[in-house]
């Protein structure tokens, strides 16, 4: 939490609030009570028993308010829930495909990105599906919350109210690497927000290899600046000496074209000492060896020392 | 005379072929304090390997598995039959004045059904392609690809449920066939009365699950297409077959908790139970209106708006009737002579746990706040709320309070105090943080986290330790309490039937079938 970044999320937390507040008048008052009696009448305090007689006045009382409050939680979460499930016409649509284990949007130019940019104050709605298991798209900051579903199409929409960075998960568990299925979503001005979507790949300053690997979500897994991620930096890997782990034994090698290959495409066959297995699956059917010349000749000439 | 009672002979032959429901309901006792064990160990390395970000212990492979079979186990294997097969059994005929439950030799099946199944269960993580890594929620499509052993987790599941369906036809036909002459169903004692309308559960919404789990053997098997989009399946179908069952589950766990707690509330009182109809009637609303409300696990799931806010409504009024039985059990104690022995430690924290569940439980019904909270920590931390520091912490106050009359011993009080404290801290450690997780995003079931959440992770490892320290002191009590002082038939002066006889209790618990002419808890 705790900061709320989007429409809803004020009336939501005012919602948390309201319930919290009520419950924990009652969680702390009867606590008391509860540990009060134990003391009070306790044993040695209290040697006798008064045997005290039902009052239907009191139970009644004590059925019919805590119905009342919790009509009245129900009511309030439901007023604040309305709007969320109401997608205004004007807003900006975006298709959100989840899939084990990572995310693309397409914009309505038809642009498309593993990363959600969108503009600040603007109203967004998504058109959520999945092209396998079930996934759920959950923003924290914004409060927003919905499953993606094989064959079906759900919405959501909301609008993003601070220009900042947020995290996005995966909040169905959706088999092995569920937990690194994890995004940003960018909240920029919408003047950059419509430079970022005027620009394609092809007229991107990066290094195609790059663009490759940013598409294919390895870069969640592997950072350029030499910080450990899920996987070892990129940073200098290129002709650096490796230490690998061979079917249990300890080898060493220069990190060449060859090996980058086979790292890419069978990395359980050879592992970087310190990383264990089933982390990264395997390219093989997704890296064509056109994009593996470009992802090697990123390595060689362009990637950070 | 000191022969006589159901522990003699000995013999494991004897035992094993017994149609005792004293004898039965040991066997499950032993047989569920060790799967608890099993799974709380799991659940111990699961918080090793969270205790830091990034891996630790094991891959996230091996941690899907694992947090699938902690599930598996608690909830199939322990909580589900928990506090019915074990005191149902040992008590349930004892409290109504019959000498056993009425299908005795069904009540032995039913125990060997739940043995083979948890052998299944048991296999599934080691037989076949691999430990099942769907969850205990087995949700569709992903139970449909996952390569590894799903069927087989899935049968154990089918067959665990046969052996709840057949305990409660069981004690249903128990209560209304063989109450002892005088006992009305008024004067019947409210633990009583709660595994009755936890029997109705398990008899209407379990095959429900049966066929679902079937249903996703069949689809696996020969791609009929129920719950497989790609077949033409829908897969939020199979969410609502499965909460249809799941979420009554939840009472067939909660509702003998809340009875135990009702028995022993009384006896440290001394008091007459305030409200004992109101209790009984919210027994039976719970039941009914708890068959409602599934949808609630549904949310976010892209069903229809209608049914959300429907679903929202009932379970805010299915919230009434358990907060009428807390009213009612503080008010017991109000003006009682109360005595803080070990039972009493354990129902009090029950009370407080079950509580803070019953509120977090709130803000899940509330649509507003569900969307944001759904599928992270605050769900894990609500519901160990509700199964473990209700259900299992009334399982621990019961073990404590019919100890003496199950086995004829006195454990030791000051150390199962002790090891209370212990659990109790630990408890509070391991699972308060999780609220704060999840109302900061943390999204459950993940083997890694961002550092964001670090801190909240590492108290509640901490947690962990503490917990499973207190877990062993508890089991190292009651062990030594083999050896404790003899008891009485009466050691806390309670007023139901099982007090009346001797501890243990004979083989045919009453010599003379008692004839009841007043209520369970006059308290002179
Ligand atoms: C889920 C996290 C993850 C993703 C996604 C991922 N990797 Fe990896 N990668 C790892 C891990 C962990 C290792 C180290 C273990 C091993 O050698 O397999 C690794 C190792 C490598 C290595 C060897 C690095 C070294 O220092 O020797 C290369 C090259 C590599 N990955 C490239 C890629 C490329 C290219 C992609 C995207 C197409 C990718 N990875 C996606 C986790 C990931
Ligand atoms: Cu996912």
């Amino acid at each position: 939490m705790f900061k709320g970044a989007s429409n809803f999320a004020g009336s939501i937390d005012s919602v948390f609030l309201y319930i919290t507040v009520i419950s924990l008048v009652f969680l702390i008052g009867l606590t008391i009570a509860m540990v009060w009696f134990t003391i009070k009448y306790s044993r040695k305090r209290h040697p006798k028993a008064v045997q005290i007689k039902d009052n239907m006045k009191l139970e009644v009382a004590w059925t019919v308010i805590p119905l009342i409050i919790v009509l009245s939680m129900f009511y309030y979460g439901y007023t604040v829930f309305l709007p969320m499930r109401d997608m205004p016409d004007d807003a900006m649509l975006v298709k959100a495909t989840g899939r084990m284990w990572d995310w693309t949007f397409e914009y309505p130019n038809g642009k498309k990105d593993r990363v959600l940019v969108l503009p600040v104050d603007k109203p967004v709605k998504f058109d959520l599906t999945s092209a396998d298991v079930i996934h759920s798209f959950y923003i924290p900051a914004f409060r927003v919350k919905e499953d993606m579903v094989p064959g079906k199409i759900t919405n959501m929409w909301f609008i993003p109210t601070i220009k900042d960075t947020f995290d996005v998960f995966c909040a169905e568990y959706c088999g092995q690497r569920h937990s690194f299925m994890i995004t940003h979503a960018i909240i920029v001005s919408p003047e950059e927000f419509e430079q970022w979507l005027a620009q394609t790949d092809a007229d991107s300053d990066d290094h195609p290899g790059l663009i490759i690997m940013r598409n294919n979500a390895c870069l969640s897994c592997h950072s350029l600046d030499g910080s450990k991620l899920v996987g070892p930096s990129f940073k200098g890997l290129y002709n650096s000496p490796k230490k690998l782990i061979i079917d249990g034994k300890e080898t060493q090698l220069v990190a060449n074209d060859e090996y980058i290959t086979r790292a890419i495409y069978d990395p359980d066959a050879e592992l970087v000492k310190g990383y264990g297995p089933k982390l990264m699956r395997s390219y093989k059917d997704v890296i064509s060896a056109d994009d593996m010349v470009q992802i090697l000749d990123y390595f060689k000439n362009h990637a950070p020392r | 005379m000191q022969n006589t009672n159901y522990l003699y002979p000995k013999g494991l032959k004897g035992w094993l072929t017994s149609t005792d429901h004293k004898r039965i309901g040991v066997m499950y006792l032993i047989a569920i304090m060790v799967f608890f064990l099993v799974g709380g160990i799991l659940g111990g390395i699961m918080k090793l390997e969270l205790a830091q970000p990034g891996q630790q212990v094991m891959d996230a492979q091996t941690y899907n598995g694992l947090f699938t079979v902690h599930g598996i186990i608690m909830i199939f294997l322990v909580v589900i039959p928990g506090l019915s097969a074990v005191f149902g059994n040992f008590f349930l005929p004892i409290m109504i004045g019959a000498k056993d439950v009425v299908f005795p030799r069904l009540n032995l099946l039913s125990f060997y059904i739940y043995i083979v199944g948890a052998c299944i269960a048991v296999l599934s993580q080691f037989a076949g392609s691999g430990p099942p890594d769907t969850g205990w929620t087995f949700y569709a499509p992903y139970s449909l690809e996952s390569d590894t052993n799903v069927v087989m987790a899935v049968f154990a599941a089918f067959v665990l449920g046969f052996s709840s369906i057949l305990t409660g036809l069981n004690f249903i036909v128990t209560i209304h066939r063989l109450r002892a002459p005088g006992m009305g169903w008024f004067k019947m004692p409210l633990f009583p009365w709660s595994l009755y309308a936890t029997a109705w559960i398990q008899v209407l919404a379990t095959p429900i699950i049966g066929i679902t789990l079937l249903m996703i053997a069949a689809e696996r098997f020969l791609n009929i297409g129920f719950f497989d989009p790609t077949l033409g399946g829908d897969p939020i179908l199979f969410q609502h077959l499965f909460w249809i069952y799941s979420h009554p589950a939840v009472y067939i766990m909660i509702l003998p908790a809340m009875g135990v707690i009702t028995e022993i509330i009384p006896t440290f009182c001394q008091r007459k139970v305030f409200g004992y109809q109101a209790i009984v009637i919210s027994s039976l609303a719970i039941a009914g209106v708890g068959y409602l409300v599934w949808g609630h696990h549904m949310f976010t799931s892209g069903m229809s708006d209608l049914s959300r806010w429907v679903f929202s409504l009932l379970t805010f009024i299915v919230a009434i009737p358990s907060a009428i039985k807390v009213f009612n059990w503080i008010a017991t104690m109000y003006k009682g002579s109360i005595e803080l022995r070990t039972p009493f430690l354990y129902t009090l924290s029950f009370i407080f746990q079950f509580m803070i569940g019953g509120i977090t439980g709130l803000i899940l019904g509330s649509l507003a706040t569900d969307v944001h909270v759904h599928d992270t920590y605050f769900v894990v931390a609500h519901f160990h709320y509700i199964v473990f520091g209700g259900m299992g912490f009334a399982f621990f106050a019961a073990i404590h309070y019919w100890y003496p009359k199950m086995f004829g011993r006195m454990y030791n009080e000051r150390r199962a105090n002790w090891a209370w404290g212990v659990v109790f801290s630990g408890f509070t450690l391991l699972y308060f943080p999780m609220f704060i997780l999840g109302l900061q995003g943390m999204p459950r079931r993940y083997f890694d986290y961002l550092p964001e959440y670090t801190f909240g992770h590492v108290l509640s490892s901490i947690g962990a330790a503490v917990l499973l320290t207190g877990l062993f002191m508890m089991v190292h009590t009651l062990l030594a309490g083999r050896n404790g002082k003899v008891a009485p038939a009466n050691p806390w002066g309670g007023k139901t039937l099982e007090w009346t006889i001797s501890s243990p209790p004979p083989l045919e618990n009453f010599v003379e079938v008692p004839t009841i002419t007043e209520g369970p808890y006059e308290y002179k």
